[in-house]
């Protein structure tokens, strides 16, 4: 699939909203999941000490 | 030469052994998620009927997929703590909970913002939709119920008699789409057809379906980890980590 510039991958054929709400949204639980983890842990080992 | 097959069933040697599979599967994740997105978007041709819209499908089956088969995981060790009574069996369930309602979530996200410019709406209460969004609910109660409780065992007990009801559940998602009257589509992927998609796309789609696997495994096995730290606080083998740990 080639594109062409970076406005018509953005646009994704007018789908843009929908494509890029939906990975917006899966990337940003991924991470914040993530994130959560690891202060969870830091907060175990915390009340262990 | 004899095997231990019970070596890794005590949080104590399960530990470590769960932070360097948790970075394996992490950096596979990774990988897998990157080959997966460029096959996707660089590689995958536009779809005939429905443009570029489809390019949600290497997040939204993958993460499907996953609602379903984390839940099915999570029932089984529930069901082999509840069997056994063995102390790690009711903690991987418990772990497996959040990123299986993570999943879930993402699911029927996704799933909307398809529908949208699809069927043109963002929500209806098809079969699949709603056997979904009950799917969703089965894991909050899991999580409502053993928070509720205070004993680990209790909770863990408790927890796994809703996690084996609920799992009726799954085998009406995957087959709504043909038992009833639904706008949701039929499976694209099965074992005993060829797929009704170009072999690029399909190709992204499970690829993307390895990478959400492998990094359900390493987020699992982070919260394991973080449970087994929570729940032995007062061993010798979690004051020893503590200590070690920066």
């Amino acid at each position: 699939m080639n594109w062409g510039s970076l406005d018509n991958f953005l646009a994704m054929g007018g789908y843009g909203l929908y494509v890029w709400g939906s990975y917006a949204v899966t990337f940003a639980l991924i991470v914040t999941e993530l994130v959560l983890l690891v202060l969870r842990k830091r907060n175990a080992v915390g009340r262990i000490r | 030469m004899s095997i231990n097959w019970f070596k890794y069933s005590s949080p104590q040697t399960f530990f470590p052994l769960a932070g360097k599979l948790a970075l394996g599967f992490g950096t596979l994740a990774l990988v897998a998620c990157a080959v997966g997105l460029y096959l996707g978007f660089f590689v995958a041709p536009t779809d005939a009927q429905q443009g570029e819209s489809y390019r949600i499908i290497f997040i939204h089956v993958p993460a499907a997929w996953m609602s379903m088969f984390l839940y099915v995981v999570m029932a089984f060790w529930a069901g082999m703590g509840l069997a056994f009574n063995t102390r790690l069996s009711g903690m991987m369930a418990s772990a497996i909970a959040p990123t299986g309602a993570l999943f879930t979530f993402i699911a029927l996200w996704t799933g909307s913002f398809w529908g949208k410019p699809t069927w043109g709406t963002w929500w209806v209460w098809d079969a699949r939709l709603t056997s979904e969004l009950i799917l969703l609910f089965l894991y909050f109660g899991f999580m409502a119920l053993q928070a509720a409780i205070d004993d680990p065992r209790r909770a863990d007990k408790a927890g796994a008699v809703l996690a084996l009801v609920g799992v009726v559940n799954v085998p009406i998602i995957y087959f709504s789409v043909k038992w009833w009257n639904t706008l949701h589509q039929g499976a694209s992927v099965n074992l005993t057809k060829a797929p009704s998609m170009a072999a690029t796309m399909l190709a992204g789609m499970l690829i993307m379906a390895f990478g959400f696997w492998f990094y359900s495994i390493a987020a699992v096995l982070l919260r394991a980890r973080c449970i087994m730290l929570e729940r032995e606080r007062a061993s010798d083998w979690a004051a020893q980590y503590a200590r070690t740990a920066a």
